[in-house]
């Protein structure tokens, strides 16, 4: 993980800080319905990139933009320097992706599958394959309609994986895979980005993101709200107020997912220190934690605002 | 080479069912041919005086009593619309298939233009037809040959000839229906090959809708005319071949800015 920060750094200090993902203005419209407005985003080339956000805020939607599966309405995006459109071979070249559902081809066996990928790629993966499928457990003589949701998904990995690419697309990649499986799968992800290559981790799984992104874009309804460190972003004036006791929480402005606890209150709180501390004096309490939020507070509090960056 | 590959395999049991189909039914047709040639005369007559049904199978222009006025029209009606089937319903799945299975967003992101999926795909449908016509061909004429009535050399060649060509025209046609597709073809494309078996029986039967002839492909596929003219009319096939390549246009050019969902 060290070396991989060192990496990261170094990119960042010799001020080539080449994009991986550069989207500028993006928008895809479906009519009425949601899709993505005016996206700005920029992943850096060796960066563990999360992307988070509610189901229909237009992750998918950014990532099939981006793979070329459907058309931008506006605006446009680079991957490694290369137009998403016009130059959308040499950017899959260099792309693996992991689709949320991985559906295969009827009647073919898994060896087939990864052999097709292979193929399709024009390049020769059996040993990586072979390597990936004994590190996933995953039995390549089985035919694919036979494999478990789950199964099909490490197919899916190794398909994305496979020719050893730059950069890694995984749409909710972890979903079906059993516990001890998604800790193998994000092993190898870690040693991957260690080697260069750059991660965008699509989840609506804060833990996921919290545990392995470097960085992280909250998407919400079509628009990026919040894009920073998960450090940084960890560090919103937020506090989580857990109170015991007799207060009241209605006179103070920037109060949050206010919860009526056993014997009092927890809410998130924006506002001034000093008024919850005016407010806190006047009340009897028995108890008080005030802490940092974890990512899915900020989460909630980045999706219930409206929209607004602190 | 390697999509081609791969289509020919998903299509294969398909391909081999309706060729082996086609073929059977080609063959027990021929068979019976020495059989009914005893009878033919009364049936002929028959069949000669049956006004519009008559000449909706062209049978006032050859007699059902020769091998050829026999073969132009029952082995047109198998190998023609059986043909017709076959090319309608691949044609019109070959595109549409990736997304009603879902396969699309896989085949999708390998880098591989959408141009030259389509033209794989499209090489792939056109392989199938000749297969199917091969086999079909080589399987009738060892038949012919076998049940020895005299040897249908050039006319033979033109009526599986014809059946190509109509097939080649109607897969074209259905290639550019299926990009516009996104789920359920099969029903489309045996739609459209039946409207167009049935446009050219109106066209023979009525003068005033001959025009059809110049709409469906079966209308320079007829196997009585082609016996009885000892040839193809041209300006109807390439007319046809036109209506192909527009579809096949329709096909790359929609494919290649379609949105996949």
């Amino acid at each position: 993980m060290k070396t991989a920060q060192n990496n990261r750094e170094a990119v960042r200090k010799d001020g080539s800080a080449a994009d991986a993902i550069r989207t500028k203005n993006l928008t895809r419209s479906y009519g009425k319905a949601r899709g993505i407005i005016d996206l700005n985003l920029s992943v850096k080339e060796g960066e563990f990139f999360g992307f988070i956000g509610p189901n229909g805020a237009g992750k998918s939607t950014t990532i099939r933009t981006l793979l070329g599966l459907i058309r931008p309405t506006s605006g446009s995006a680079e991957i490694f320097g290369k137009d998403i459109v016009k130059e959308k071979n040499a950017v899959l070249k260099e792309t693996g992706y992991l689709p949320s559902e991985a559906v295969f081809y009827q009647g073919m066996k898994v060896r087939d599958i990864l052999k097709l990928s292979a193929d399709l790629r024009k390049k020769d993966c059996s040993l990586r394959a072979q390597e990936l499928c004994e590190r996933l457990e995953l039995d390549p003589s089985r035919k694919v309609e036979e494999l478990s949701f789950g199964n099909r998904k490490k197919v899916g990995i190794v398909c994305a994986l496979q020719h050893d690419p730059r950069l890694l697309v995984l749409d909710e990649p972890t979903s079906g895979l059993d516990p001890l499986m998604q800790r193998e799968f994000f092993n190898i992800l870690k040693e991957r980005n260690r080697e260069g290559v750059t991660i965008f981790l699509s989840s609506h799984v804060l833990s996921e993101i919290q545990q392995n992104c470097t960085r992280t874009a909250i998407v919400r309804e079509g628009r990026i709200t919040a894009c920073d460190s998960v450090e940084a972003l960890m560090k919103t004036s937020a506090k989580r107020v857990t109170v015991h006791g007799e207060i009241h929480p209605e006179m103070l402005s920037g109060v949050r997912d206010l919860k009526q606890a056993d014997h009092g209150f927890s809410f998130l709180y924006t506002g001034d220190i000093n008024e919850l501390i005016r407010m806190l004096a006047k009340c009897r309490i028995s108890d008080l934690s005030v802490s940092e939020p974890d990512l899915e507070e900020i989460f909630m509090h980045y999706y219930q605002d409206g929209g607004e960056v602190s | 080479m390697t999509l081609i590959k791969h289509e020919l395999k998903q299509g294969g049991l398909s391909l081999l069912i309706w060729t082996l189909s086609i073929a059977f039914l080609m063959l027990v047709c021929i068979m019976l041919y020495p059989e009914m040639k005893s009878d033919m005369d009364e049936v002929s007559d028959l069949f000669a005086s049956m006004g519009s049904f008559t000449a909706a199978f062209g049978m006032d222009q050859v007699s059902f009593g020769t091998l050829e006025g026999f073969y132009a029209v029952e082995c047109g009606n198998i190998l023609g619309l059986g043909g017709a089937f076959f090319a309608a319903f691949c044609g019109t799945s070959m595109l549409s298939k990736e997304e009603k299975e879902h396969t699309a967003e896989f085949l999708l992101t390998h880098p591989v233009s959408r141009a030259r999926i389509a033209a794989d795909k499209l090489a792939a449908l056109l392989l199938q037809i000749v297969i199917l016509n091969a086999v079909n061909l080589v399987v009738s004429m060892a038949a012919v040959a076998w049940i020895g009535e005299g040897m249908m050399g050039k006319e033979l060649l033109l009526l599986h000839l014809a059946y190509f060509l109509l097939q080649v025209e109607l897969a074209g046609i259905c290639f550019g229906i299926s990009a516009f597709l996104r789920r359920g073809s099969m029903g489309i494309g045996l739609g459209t090959a039946a409207i167009l078996y049935f446009l050219n029986l109106i066209a023979n039967i009525s003068d005033q809708a001959e025009f059809l002839k110049y709409i469906t492909p079966f209308g320079y596929a007829e196997g009585t005319d082609i016996v009885a003219d000892a040839g193809l009319d041209g300006g109807l096939v390439a007319l046809g071949m036109t209506f192909g390549i527009l579809g096949i246009a329709a096909a790359f050019r929609q494919y290649c800015r379609k949105d996949i969902k």
